[in-house]
């Protein structure tokens, strides 16, 4: 291997390579991850179609004549077609700016939410394992307060009395940071008395340096996995929500609402649930595929099932 | 490359000693199960322990398993609170200093782990490793690649195998990562905690060689903590040997192993295999039975009655009693080397 590598180094002066070579001998952490998350290929298409998700849901609509209130009354119930690209509804309302229209929705909701509750989680769950003592008890009191409460409940109870759909996402982030919380935290349990992070404690590395540089990058995995589960299930739970009549409020539509309008006639006219139900598998497929390459390329020791049948063959395995 | 106008080298009586340890006692409590978790007694981890080590000098500190001396070496560190007890270092009690305070004295001690595959962060690349004490003592400059290659050169390992991450490192190799984190903030004095323990035989050795070397050049002392009496007798000048949270006998490492003067030295050194099979037949070995007591009720009088070879054959019952009830002092009774035995006679056994 160190042959390998002396071979290169001393081979690339002069060579057309050399720049990029030089340029990455001592990259760092960020570089690294991303060079390795660009080496997925999967992962990257993934992470396209997600980009080209809200690409369409913003642009889309302005490409089509109509408008998501608009009522076209010479077209009550039509399949798909040149003037209305995924049909039209009961009142003649157009599928497809419906559906771009509930995609924004249903997407950003679906982000923000995974994003905002599993940072919630890794902080809260990360102070309270390595500060221990008082502030781990007030935390972990104020999870398991929280985790008694009827998620769904409260936010129907509450979401009435906003108007507009931007509260979901604090609304539900609030209810599914809590068990992600008490995993990071039993993580943060075991990786505080590594050695590694006892030596960055000796040379007197500050704590949120040790928790941000040492703690959470050994859980990546399982936090990336979180927010992946929390995008899709963020979805899930606009889409329930809005279905009950608590989400998402006509005139204005998400994928959950034009899923649950939909369901009812899949099989008689099912372009006017079929094409909400597929960007909803997308979107999530997606979002998981990203979160696949985004732990391998976080851990070091983890190699794709592909790479390790490649290495199998003879070749290098990242 | 540290050794700036800014931080000069600690100016310090080249005789005296760089750290010394004095009555240094670190129990722990344990606390019932229940609810209320009062405390129900205390583990005597390391008792009243008292030790110098000089400029250059390596200090060796031998016992077996539980026996308080990585307690002992954490507790210099400040990685556990002593119950009591002075640690001084270059005239500083370290015991008593402040976080910040501390954060400056740590730039000249500094501690290599026991185990190579726990105590480098996984998620790292060995020169992110290697740097980040420089980076929290700002001292990462423009040229902080520079001083990372340097110290993974001076370690023996490739500075082109700086971005790789540690588990492409053999144990050996890890170890070497280890010991270049704790050069980089040029200390004077390094604790080993079992540096080599971890490690294969034949990789033992060049470990400890490149210990060695970097004690030549950088003028390092150590505290080489270890429960292996031969790897100690290489490395160490002077030697202390634990036993249940008690050193029971100090001196040079070579008055040590020529006349070992308490039963438990004695029985360890007893226990080193000799390569000559005929010297290996023909030695008088002194065995102890038992297990080591419970270091949260131990013994009184002398710890080691109840595993002492001599008090079980060679003693009277009179003499015994003062084994009971007197705990015998650290003192040199006419060996040449102090010894915490009060029937202490030295014994040639290698």
């Amino acid at each position: 291997m160190s042959g390998g590598v002396s071979a290169r180094s001393a081979a690339v002066p002069g060579s057309p390579v050399d720049p990029a070579a030089g340029a990455t001998a001592t990259p760092s952490r960020g570089r690294l991850v991303l060079r390795r998350f660009l080496r997925n290929k999967l992962a990257v298409a993934g992470l396209t179609v997600f980009v080209g998700l809200f690409v369409l849901a913003y642009v889309g609509p302005l490409l089509s004549p109509w408008s998501y209130t608009d009522q076209d009354v010479t077209a009550y119930l039509q399949p798909p077609s040149a003037d209305h690209w995924f049909g039209t509804t009961q009142i003649g309302e157009d599928v497809f700016v419906r559906t771009m229209r509930g995609l924004q929705k249903s997407l950003v909701i679906g982000l923000l939410v995974g994003v905002i509750s599993t940072t919630v989680a890794t902080v809260v769950g990360t102070v309270a394992a390595y500060f221990g003592g008082w502030v781990d008890r007030a935390l972990m009191w104020v999870v398991d307060l929280m985790l008694v409460l009827p998620a769904l409940l409260v936010i129907a109870i509450l979401s009435p009395s906003f108007t507009n759909w931007l509260i979901m996402i604090p609304l539900l982030a609030a209810f599914f940071w809590l068990i992600a919380a008490r995993i990071v935290r039993g993580m943060t349990l075991s990786l505080r008395e590594r050695e590694y992070v006892q030596a960055a404690r000796f040379s007197g590395v500050p704590p949120y340096k040790i928790i941000f540089r040492h703690i959470v990058p050994n859980m990546a995995s399982i936090l990336i996995i979180d927010v992946t589960v929390n995008i899709g299930q963020a979805v899930l739970a606009e889409t329930g929500l809005s279905f009950l009549g608590f989400g998402v409020q006509p005139p204005d539509v998400s994928l959950g609402t034009l899923i649950a309008d939909g369901t009812s006639s899949a099989l008689t006219f099912p372009w006017l649930f079929m094409f909400a139900g597929l960007f909803l598998v997308i979107a999530v497929l997606s979002v998981n595929l990203v979160g696949d390459g985004l732990r391998d390329a976080f851990d070091p020791q983890s190699t794709s099932p592909r790479a390790r049948r490649r290495w199998r063959r003879g070749g290098r395995p990242r | 490359m540290t050794e700036t106008a800014s931080n000069p080298a600690p100016t310090r009586d080249s005789q005296g000693p760089v750290l010394s340890v004095r009555n240094l006692v670190k129990h722990f409590p344990v606390r019932a199960g229940g609810l209320l978790r009062r405390q129900v007694g205390e583990v005597h981890a390391v008792c009243d322990v008292s030790f110098d080590i000089g400029s250059h000098e390596t200090l060796g500190l031998v016992g077996e398993s539980g026996c308080g001396k990585t307690t002992t070496a954490r507790v210099l560190m400040h990685l556990e609170p002593a119950t009591s007890g002075q640690v001084v270092y270059d005239g500083t009690d370290l015991t008593r200093l402040s976080r910040t305070a501390m954060q400056q004295l740590r730039r000249e001690l500094q501690i290599v782990f026991q185990d190579p595959f726990a105590s480098l962060d996984p998620r790292l690349p060995v020169n992110e490793i290697v740097a980040e004490p420089l980076r929290i003592h700002g001292l990462y400059g423009a040229d902080g690649r520079d001083q990372v290659r340097e110290l993974l050169r001076i370690v023996g390992l490739k500075p082109e195998h700086g971005n790789r991450f540690p588990h492409e490192f053999s144990g050996g190799q890890r170890q070497r990562i280890g010991v270049a984190r704790a050069l980089a903030l040029r200390p004077t004095m390094l604790v080993l905690d079992e540096p080599v323990s971890a490690l294969d035989v034949s990789i033992q050795a060049g470990v400890l060689n490149l210990l060695d070397e970097l004690q030549e050049q950088f003028g390092l002392s150590y505290l080489f903590v270890s429960h292996d009496l031969s790897v100690v007798r290489h490395v160490a000048d002077r030697i202390a040997v634990m036993y249940l949270g008690r050193i029971v006998e100090t001196g040079r490492a070579d008055d040590l192993f020529a006349a070992p003067a308490h039963p438990y030295t004695q029985a360890l050194i007893s226990a080193i295999p000799l390569p000559d099979p005929r010297k290996e037949r023909a030695r008088q070995r002194i065995t102890i039975t038992g297990d080591v007591p419970n270091p949260a009720d131990p013994p009184s009088g002398c710890r080691f009655r109840t595993r002492c070879p001599k008090f079980a054959e060679q003693l009277t019952e009179g003499q015994r009693r003062r084994c009971i009830d007197e705990i015998p002092e650290l003192v040199d009774r006419g060996q040449g080397h102090p010894a915490a035995c009060h029937y202490a006679e030295g014994a040639a056994l290698l």
